[in-house]
């Protein structure tokens, strides 16, 4: 008699177990963000080509996300864009990581920098999101720097939320009651006993960061603020595009959108896989 | 007697929160337009000619050359008396600017905000009572990738099929030419709220849908339920008895939290469908420099948030059962 | 002093007994032949996944044979966090769904198939949990106890709920109260009526008595004797060894997923010198009112391999031969044992 098997290898990686299926997952996404990455990067050197000649052009094996106004190609377009997203939201993303980090560690120190921190996560949140961008950007004269910087200092507040529950967690161990006996002292404490255990949640925390901060810098830039029309950035191809959306060409917005759409379900696959990796509890769903 | 007391403690704390919240805000935003190289005169000339005199004359009313703190004051003064100052680009106060279009923003959030929370919560309890069948895998799968979907793309593809495709929509949505916002009739009103609507609903569902499956799904292996099944329940009944129950909570609560976002939504919608709302006049502040009407826009963005959060507070400790009791027991 | 408490409510059920129940049966008239529960070979494992999501497999019971009779009560006493709750989940079909299960179970004499289970579940079979987890926080205490039912029954049962707590002295409020306004008694009693408004033949309480004071354990103990007496089967899963001793009429001894021991209640008297497992006795000589001696050494970890007995590490008179292969599980002196030295 037997109730209950265990359903590991359904579906579509058939005869791999699940540690191999999550970190082929993982394995394959990161070598497409790669690839456009470095892609956009060669492509960058030369200037797009203007050619008149096939202007507007519906998508076909040649053109795959057709072409602009300008004859442009769009899937180059989209490409050097995606890059410049995926790199944007990586120094956005590494940057609210270093100030959670500072943050984290400031809130472990005593109990009024605690609160401190506490209030400016509060603060940071109050307001919403994307005009809390828009107002720190004009602050900052806006430009392309603008944004960057506005979207690289209102990401840290919900990691660092995360990282300051753990860090109470942390604090009622018995290791730690045990170092402070023997007269470390805080910053010992925080930065030998805390710091190494909070490793993995800030690095996964970090890649879960990406996706947000790549759509609120395409978000911006297609509102208006930051990037010049010149840059090939995916909120400015769609912004232009919206020009042309009545002439029926619906590949100028239809592809990148779809582009960046796949970029930052890629991110988030790679996050949650990694997730899975190093909290293993709920695998069986 | 003792819930009395608790309810005017709470309604001390919030107030006080309030006023803590708006005044670090209003400071804090303040100083950051004061930093910017924004020039309020030149924002406010824009293409006109002026005089040299006339010019002198504005600058004094800007306050070009008072110091920041003192600036300050003055604007938090006439904010305390509720006067917000004039909106550079509507040329009337900022107040009335603000609301005419945060009563259209709130339709316009209203209805995608209940619309997408009972269709969310609907969605996320089958995909929760079914999972893993391959219904909780599609609605998996599009939870993922609407969370993923640039919000302005999907507007934009929702417009490019139902107004330049099928033709359903004017493309742009605004009030018709020549007609004003109070000639607009309500079936006018009706249908150039449906896309944005609809936009905003589809995104918005994904996030409670997936809440409330992993709610539902945590609850489903909790004690209680496994003590039901043991008693012989199952199926549709079990999730109905003790499932929607224990997840409607939260579930509310989540969508109440979730203002921020909404009104993030809510300005790349207005914006791509031209929707007169409070987002749309943020945009236009944000870069046409109207410092006056972004800072008050600002503020009720920050009131807007604290409310929904209010209600979610006021639903956590008045309405759960479990927590008015541990409350009074202490 | 706890006797009191036990005879009292004995009496009052049996002026009430067909009106409750409709079993019936008294102990007395009964086939003791036949077992209403017979559990053979059981073994349960878990699939799980480590950091890394490496799988392994975590062997929880091995190899479980127990007997329950009607009119009987059987206790299944092992320490803490055992796996002893699984086996009344594994009775009952409610596993998780990485849980592999082997062996027999059979209910009156047919097998116990999944299927069977979840018919017999809340009608034949009960169980009382052991903690008020298992109440549905947000929901009225009667409707929990009535349980999901036809509209057309819900008057009957709600009578039957209101004579139920009646008897269990429940207040008419608590019907109306949610689960976290129960005190620790009341829980016991309202998840006691959770069986009882079921009519079941075959009870399974799950850790009825931690935390409960001496006035309240005997008046809980009393509950299940009723039963017994009604003619239910009723497995006592605990960890009590005392309390077990109280009201039982066998004991199962259960360590390190299987059972070492079946032993009548009578063979824990004179000394304990009928008791054939030295685990057994270790455990009787580490009650306060005998020796008050702890017994050395832990029990195997779940994802330990042993190759011999299983009791191997801690056994004072261990041979050569106990640690080549598990001990056959053996009919000795009107009970069961799991021990090369019992004879």
């Amino acid at each position: 008699m037997s109730t209950a098997v265990v359903t590991v290898n359904r579906g579509l990686f058939r005869g791999l177990n699940l540690r191999q299926k999550t970190l082929l997952i993982i394995g394959s996404t990161s070598l497409l963000l790669l690839g456009i990455v470095v892609s956009s990067v060669f492509l960058g050197g030369e200037p797009l080509q203007t050619n008149f000649g096939s202007k507007n052009l519906a998508p076909s094996l040649e053109h795959p996300f057709g072409t602009d106004w300008m004859g442009r190609d769009m899937f180059v377009r989209t490409l050097e864009g995606l890059g410049l997203s995926i790199l944007v939201g990586g120094l956005a993303s590494t940057i609210s990581t270093v100030l959670t980090v500072i943050l984290g560690l400031l809130s472990s120190a005593g109990k009024t920098a605690d609160s401190f921190v506490s209030w400016l996560v509060d603060l940071f949140l109050s307001i919403p999101h994307l005009l809390l961008i828009i107002l720190i950007s004009i602050g900052l004269g806006g430009g392309a720097t603008g944004v960057i910087i506005a979207v690289a200092l209102t990401h840290w507040p919900s990691l660092t939320r995360v990282v300051r529950a753990e860090i109470k967690q942390l604090k009622t161990q018995e290791y730690i009651h045990i170092s402070r006996n023997l007269g470390k002292s805080k910053w010992w404490i925080a930065s030998k006993h805390i710091l190494p255990h909070l490793v993995p949640q800030i690095l996964l925390g970090t890649i879960l960061m990406f996706p947000h901060a790549i759509l609120h810098e395409a978000s911006v830039t297609f509102l208006g603020f930051g990037l010049s029309p010149h840059e090939p950035a995916i909120g400015i191809i769609l912004s232009e595009s919206m020009r042309y959306l009545s002439a029926g060409y619906w590949w100028l917005a239809f592809f990148p959108g779809l582009s960046l759409l796949i970029v930052v379900l890629a991110f988030d696959m790679i996050g949650e896989n990694l997730g899975k990796l190093m909290n293993p509890k709920n695998a069986h769903e | 007697m003792s819930n009395n007391e608790k309810i005017a403690g709470f309604v001390g704390k919030k107030a006080l929160r309030l006023t803590s919240l708006l005044i670090v805000v209003c400071f804090a935003s303040f100083m950051l337009i004061q930093c910017s190289p924004i020039d309020p005169v030149r924002a406010y000339i824009g293409e006109m000619p002026v005089t040299a005199e006339h010019k002198a004359k504005l600058e004094a009313y800007w306050g070009v050359n008072t110091p920041p703190q003192d600036k300050f004051l003055n604007w938090a003064g006439d904010i305390l008396k509720g006067d917000f100052g004039t909106s550079l680009i509507f040329r009337i106060p900022v107040i009335d600017v603000i609301k005419e279009r945060f009563t259209a923003s709130l339709v316009l959030m209203g209805v995608s905000w209940l619309f997408s929370g009972i269709l969310g919560f609907v969605l996320g309890i089958i995909a929760g009572a079914k999972q893993g069948t391959w219904v909780d895998k599609a609605i998996k799968t599009y939870c993922y990738a609407l969370a993923a979907a640039p919000t302005f793309w999907l507007a934009l593809v929702l417009l490019m099929v139902f107004s330049v495709y099928l033709g359903w929509f004017p493309i742009g949505l605004s009030v018709p030419i020549g007609v004003t916002a109070d000639d607009v009739t309500f079936f006018d009103w009706f249908k150039r709220l449906i896309l944005p609507a609809l936009t905003l609903s589809l995104l918005d569902i994904a996030k409670i849908t997936m809440f409330t499956r992993e709610k539902l799904i945590e609850v489903l292996s909790s004690d209680y339920v496994l003590f039901a099944k043991a008693r012989g329940e199952k199926g549709l009944d079990l999730v109905l008895r003790h499932g929607i129950r224990n997840v409607a909570l939260p579930a509310i609560t989540l969508q109440f939290l979730g203002f921020s976002e909404l009104f993030g939504g809510t300005v790349l919608v207005e914006q791509v469908f031209s929707y007169p709302g409070i987002g749309q006049a943020a945009v236009a502040a944000g870069l046409r420099s109207d410092v006056p009407l972004l800072l008050g826009i600002v503020i009720f963005s920050a009131l807007f948030v604290f409310f929904g959060n209010l209600i979610a507070d006021i639903i956590y400790e008045f309405v759960d059962p479990r927590i008015k009791q541990q409350e009074a027991s202490v | 002093m706890g006797n009191k408490a036990e005879i009292n409510p004995e009496k009052e059920l049996n002026t009430e007994k067909e009106l409750i129940t409709g079993l019936g049966t008294t102990s007395g008239n009964m086939k003791k032949t036949e077992a209403l529960l017979k559990v053979e070979d059981l073994s349960l494992s878990f699939t799980q996944y480590e950091s890394g999501l490496r799988q392994t497999e975590l062997k929880v019971i091995s190899n479980l044979s127990i007997q329950a009779y009607k009119g009987e009560i059987l206790a299944i006493v092992g320490s803490s966090g055992s796996g002893k709750s699984l086996l009344a989940h594994s009775i009952l079909g409610i596993l998780p769904s990485n849980a592999k299960l082997d062996g027999r179970i059979e209910y009156n004499g047919a097998e116990l198939t999944q299927e069977r289970k979840e018919e017999m579940r809340g009608k034949e079979i009960a169980l009382i949990p052991q903690a008020i987890t298992y109440l549905d926080p947000l929901m009225k205490i009667s409707n929990q106890v009535i349980g999901c039912v036809e509209k057309k029954n819900e008057g009957l049962m709600k009578k039957l709920q209101r004579e139920i707590f009646q008897r269990y002295t429940l207040k008419p409020e608590v019907e109306r109260m949610f689960p976290h306004e129960l005190s620790g008694g009341m829980t016991r009693r309202v998840l006691v009526s959770t069986a009882v408004i079921s009519s079941s033949k075959l009870i399974i309480a799950d850790e009825p008595t931690p935390g409960l004071d001496e006035k309240t354990l005997n008046e809980t103990l009393s509950y299940f004797k009723d039963m017994a007496d009604k003619g239910c089967a009723v497995i006592l899963i605990t960890h009590d060894i005392e309390a077990a001793l109280k009201i039982s009429h066998k004991i199962a001894v259960f360590y390190a997923g299987t059972v070492l021991e079946v032993a009548n209640v009578e063979d824990f008297k004179n000394n304990g010198e009928n008791l054939r497992h030295p685990y057994t006795r270790a455990l009787w000589n580490a009650l306060p009112q005998n020796k008050f001696q702890a017994i050395k050494g832990h029990q195997p970890m779940q994802d330990e391999v042993i190759d011999g007995c299983i009791f191997y590490e801690r056994c004072s008179r261990k041979k050569a031969l106990c640690a080549q292969g598990l001990p056959q599980l053996k009919q000795v002196n009107g009970g069961m044992v799991r021990c090369n030295n019992a004879s």
